[in-house]
């Protein structure tokens, strides 16, 4: 039983990671490409940390909750520096999509 | 059967990481080498906590812990550089 939610944890883990990556890889700019890693691969790497602290805390006598650490820091700081990259862009005008423009701006 | 998943996921997390190299070196503007940075670390850490599952080893936490926080650090500096022209004012 624990063996199968072990499993699930880990593959939901890669796909979700898998998920952020390729959505880096095949969005037209970078405003929309933000969205990917900051979100579908904290999820992933949150996934795969969870399954990690049930393993340790199953296999060995004490609960492992250093994996935990990780995991709430990633949360706290993947918004943060998502915030201050699409800062960093909007102040040097990276191009955008033509289709997320204004009609004004166009 | 957590062997085979474990291996599954490794094949997946090294495609992703591939696929954010491939932005780190082609990606039109800076703020995009910075974002493929980000996600080159964020899925290196999810590869060593797998590697620590697969060798059934607590040592690889601490060097994922470190890389979590120098590579927060590293994406701080590389947008405040970009925003500022300068880190520490």
């Amino acid at each position: 039983m624990l063996d199968i939610i072990l499993s699930i944890l880990i593959m939901l883990g890669g796909f979700f990671t898998l998920v952020g990556s390729l959505g880096l890889f095949k969005l037209p700019d970078f405003y929309m490409r933000l969205h990917g890693p900051t979100k579908a691969s904290t999820l992933g790497v949150g996934a795969v940390l969870i399954a990690s602290a049930v393993y340790f805390s199953t296999s060995t006598d004490e609960v492992s909750l250093h994996e935990v650490l990780v995991t709430l820091f990633l949360f706290i700081t993947a918004p943060v520096s998502a915030h201050l990259m699409a800062k960093a862009a909007l102040h040097i005008r990276v191009r955008q999509d033509k289709r997320t423009l204004n009609k004004s701006d166009q | 059967m957590l062997e085979y998943a474990i291996i599954i996921a490794f094949v997946m997390v090294c495609a992703a990481l591939l696929l954010s190299l491939y932005r780190l070196l082609a990606g039109p503007d800076i703020p995009d080498r910075i974002l493929a940075l980000d996600t080159l670390y964020i899925n290196s850490i999810a590869l060593l906590i797998l590697l620590g599952i697969h060798l059934d080893s607590m040592l690889y936490y601490e060097a994922a812990l470190l890389i979590a926080l120098m590579g927060f650090m590293g994406t701080l500096a590389l947008s405040k550089y970009l925003l500022r022209g300068d880190i520490m004012e």
